[in-house]
């Protein structure tokens, strides 16, 4: 059953990444981007990471999916790039050399220390019937006591972040030298 | 008193300073009288001095005063000191008291000059310099004033620049005088090097101690020696002194015939320990030099029409008498003809300075003649001088010169016999200066027109401020002899006085037959006196003979042309060969390192497309190796 | 048909590969395509590989704290696309068909 899953989950992430990169309309593309994210919250399930599972799908798909496609549609840059020219010579065998190479090694990284990866952490509490917040529970408990200070800079980063974006992204008043 | 040497150089460099800021206001003759006063002063502190040292025993004539430390760096420690014993005192005796007399002489020469004051500025300036090459302690405070002489002798020299020839004529003593500056630097930096220390003491100690190398000795005695050829006009490097000429007469008889000129003689004796350990031969080259300068000079003046290249040329030919004296061994004989000669010599200038004012400043000799009527002091006065110059008893002259030939002869016969007979031309052509501008036939009127004839032009007598000096003078080249007479020990006073300061390193004759037959020689010396004022006599008064002047001798034997020659074609062409190499070399390499940066850089300009993938594809390329070394190494 | 599907279990080592096979997708997608919004997706799918990776390690090695860090990746990833999205709307702003090639005033 496991395998099972694996399998669909995979092929969905791989077919969006997929079509991520290689898709030349940006609405498709992000759409392909959805699908790959999708399959990772599907994949966080299987690792009972329930409540991350929830807060990618609401997050990720829901919210910076959106917010790629308010962009797309409200500057008009849906019109698709011509992929058949490439500026840069060589770019093309180039970065596919990087991409694979960064794969490999890390492959290879993995395949080398599968051993010595054993269990060394206080463990997982499972998410049963009897009870169903098992996880979500043991993640805010970790969250809000060991990790609160790095919990509240992020929470000033985000707002930094936003207020940070509504500043710079304004019209300036003289449309003249605003760049 | 003695404790107050530092007023000797302090009162005239103070007149330098007083006249360098308020000279314009002072004008003329305020000025001129400020700084004769300064130098009469500072004479008057020496003579203090003088009888200060005089009241002690002779071994305690040695007295240092320090003024601060100059340059205390590491192991070279140097003092500004001043050192007043017999030799020093004996100098600044005649720099302050003849440089005071020629001051007085001066404000009557430069009368109407418009640079008045600037005159006595470099006048002082130059007394100042003087003090301190002879006064110092060691050889960097004699350097100081070394440079500074010859600094002034540039000034001087050049006073009234708007004359090329004047210009000129500065420039090549300038730098002649450099050549031998490069000497004495040597000297200086062998002496440190092999003695550690750069004063007089140490190093005369060291080389009385016999801790100095006969090598390193001969090798400082040359260099000195090269110095003192640049300074005191000999031969290669006296071409200098004949163009000095164009300077003001003042000037030729302070620094070209008193003072400056001098120091080199001073020099060697101040280290003639150091000259007593090196090798003989050493001592035999100057010898020498010395000797065969005199007589090439003394051919020259022969030939001379110029009154002043006359008195030039002799300076050249009595200085290289003076190192004849020195290289012979005999210190105080060589200081004693110097003496004498400053007697006599700025006696000489000065009086030609009253000829060139009363003849409204004329000084070809063929245009002169019959000025003993019209000019009666300064005539009899440069008779006087004449007869100190050509050896005739009693005057300071003979004794002098009867000194140093009596030790060459102890020396060397052929320097001996070299001397003779430049002291023959001596007297010769001094005789001839003598009945061309004093006697005969007044030719002055011949050339009135040619003169540009402004109202009266006979010559007259000069004021009292430029007579007095040649009186004074003159009584000094009578009885001047009289610091060293040969009838007795007891009678060589300058001996007994310079003792402290030469008696390792002077010569002793006392076995000799020159010194059995010193009556002899004496007896020789007035006869070839004699002769050659009689021959002159023979040939410009009566007539009798037609005068030999041949045009190479006026010409200096073409020595001029010749230096000229060499370092303006083949010196040119290798100068030009070394600039060449710095331009190209040297500056090559320092702007070909910029080239290739810059060409350097402009290739990796090219890294900066400004693309971002291309920077997104470096990125990923260094995170590959580093990964794949991190792999590598076993560290993921 | 749980016979043929029991043949092999997914280890973690599994998804660990595939999520060092999406990492490798998604650098290529950055270098390789020019629309500034595309290049953006693609960055989000490495974040999303280094999640995966994260999940499955803390589920192999027992410990909460690979699923704490990846909650705040979350966060960060948010905080990101927000400011980026800004700075691409403040240029492309004038012109839109602008692709990541032509901002190249930084050429030297």
């Amino acid at each position: 059953m496991e395998l099972f899953v694996f399998v669909v989950a995979a092929a969905m992430v791989l077919v969006g990444a997929l079509g991520v990169v290689t898709r030349s309309n940006p609405v498709h593309a992000a759409m392909s981007l959805v699908l790959t994210l999708f399959g990772i919250a599907v994949m966080f399930v299987s690792h009972n990471a329930h409540f991350l599972a929830a807060v990618q799908v609401i997050v990720y798909a829901g919210a910076i999916v959106v917010l790629f496609l308010f962009v797309i549609m409200l500057l008009g840059v849906d019109k698709a790039e011509d992929l058949s020219v490439e500026p840069i010579t060589n770019q093309r065998p180039l970065a596919v050399i990087i991409g694979a190479g960064i794969s490999a090694i890390v492959i290879a990284a993995i395949v080398s220390s599968r051993a010595g990866l054993g269990p060394s952490g206080k463990g997982l509490n499972e998410t049963t019937i009897e009870s169903p917040d098992a996880n979500i529970r043991q993640l805010a408990r970790v969250i809000f006591s060991d990790n609160v200070f790095a919990f509240e800079l992020t929470s000033v980063l985000l707002l930094v972040a936003v207020i940070g974006t509504v500043v710079m992204a304004r019209k300036t008043k003289s449309v003249g030298t605003g760049k | 008193m003695l404790d107050l040497v530092w007023l000797i150089p302090a009162l005239p460099l103070a007149g330098f300073l007083l006249i360098l800021l308020f000279g314009r206001i002072l004008g003329e003759p305020r000025a001129g009288i400020l700084a004769t006063l300064m130098t009469a002063s500072s004479f008057l502190v020496v003579v203090g001095v003088y009888f200060d040292l005089l009241s002690r025993t002779a071994e305690e004539r040695h007295h240092v005063v320090t003024l601060f430390s100059w340059l205390p760096v590491g192991s070279l420690q140097v003092d500004m000191a001043l050192l007043a014993d017999p030799l020093s005192i004996t100098m600044a005796l005649f720099v302050t008291g003849i440089g005071s007399l020629i001051h007085l002489y001066a404000i009557g020469y430069m009368h109407g000059d418009p640079k008045f004051s600037k005159f006595f500025l470099y006048l002082n300036l130059f007394v100042f310099s003087m003090l301190m090459l002879v006064l110092g302690e060691n050889l960097l405070v004699t350097f100081l004033g070394w440079e500074g002489v010859g600094a002034c002798s540039y000034f001087l020299i050049s006073f009234w620049h708007t004359r090329d020839s004047a210009a000129t004529a500065g420039k090549k003593a300038f730098v002649t005088n450099r050549v031998g500056d490069w000497g004495m630097m040597v000297a200086m930096f062998l002496a440190f090097s092999s003695v550690g220390t750069l004063s007089y003491a140490g190093i005369n100690a060291a080389a009385d101690g016999g801790k100095l190398a006969a090598v390193t000795a001969t090798g400082i005695a040359m260099m000195l020696f090269v110095g003192a050829c640049g300074k005191s006009a000999q031969l290669p490097l006296y071409i200098w002194l004949p163009d000095a000429m164009e300077g003001p007469t003042p000037v030729s008889a302070l620094i070209h015939a008193a003072t400056m000129v001098t120091s080199g003689v001073f020099l060697l004796t101040r280290m003639a320990p150091v000259l007593h350990a090196s090798y003989p031969w050493a001592g035999d080259v100057i010898a020498t030099v010395g000797a065969l300068t005199a007589l090439f000079a003394a051919t020259i003046a022969v030939a001379q029409t110029d009154i002043k290249k006359v008195l030039a040329y002799s300076t050249v030919s009595q200085l290289g008498f003076m190192f004849l004296a020195i290289g012979s061994g005999a210190y105080v004989a060589a200081i004693f003809h110097m003496v004498t000669h400053a007697f006599f010599k700025a006696l000489l200038f000065l009086g030609s300075g009253s000829v060139i004012h009363g003849m409204h400043h004329e000084q070809d000799m063929r245009k002169m003649g019959a000025l003993r009527k019209l000019m009666p002091i300064t005539g009899f006065t440069f008779i006087i001088g004449w007869l100190a110059i050509a050896g005739i008893p009693p005057f300071a002259g003979f004794w002098s010169k009867d000194e140093v030939l009596l030790y060459a002869f102890a020396n060397n016969r052929l320097l001996w016999l070299i001397g003779v007979i430049t002291a023959l031309l001596t007297a010769y052509y001094m005789t001839r200066q003598v009945i061309m501008v004093f006697f005969g036939e007044a030719r002055w009127n011949d050339h009135a027109e040619e003169n540009g004839a402004h109202g009266d032009h006979t010559p007259h007598e000069s004021p009292w401020t430029m007579v007095t000096p040649l009186v004074i003078l003159a009584g000094l080249s009578i009885v001047g002899g009289a610091m060293q007479l040969p009838f007795s020990k007891s009678t060589h006073f300058l001996e007994h006085w310079l003792e402290p300061v030469v008696h390792h390193s002077e010569v002793s004759i006392s076995g000799t037959w020159a010194y059995s037959n010193k009556w002899l020689l004496l007896v020789v010396a007035i006869i070839i006196a004699v002769a050659g004022v009689v021959a002159s006599i023979a040939v410009y008064a009566k007539g009798k003979f037609k005068a030999i002047e041949p045009k190479i001798l006026a010409d200096a034997w073409r020595y001029d042309s010749a230096v000229s020659a060499i370092v303006g074609g083949p010196g040119r062409a290798a100068f030009g060969g070394v600039a060449a190499f710095d331009a190209k070399i040297v500056d090559g390499a320092v702007n070909g390192i910029g080239t290739e940066v810059r060409a350097a850089s402009g290739l990796l300009r090219k890294v900066q497309s400004g693309l971002v993938r291309s920077y997104a594809f470096v990125i990923g390329l260094g995170a590959v190796v580093l990964l794949a070394w991190f792999l590598l190494r076993g560290i993921l | 048909m749980s016979v043929m599907f029991s043949l092999a279990e997914p280890t973690s080592t599994w998804y660990l590969v595939l999520s060092a096979v999406l990492f490798g997708i998604g650098t290529i997608g950055v270098m390789v395509r020019r629309n500034p919004l595309i290049m953006f997706m693609c960055i989000e799918l490495m974040l999303n590989a280094v999640n995966l990776s994260f999940v499955a390690l803390s589920s192999q090695i027992a410990n909460i704290d690979g699923q704490v860090v990846v909650f705040f990746v979350l966060v960060v990833a948010a905080a990101e696309v927000v400011v980026g999205l800004g700075i691409i709307v403040s240029i492309m702003r004038r012109r839109t068909t602008l692709t990541v090639d032509d901002m190249s005033g930084l050429k030297g």
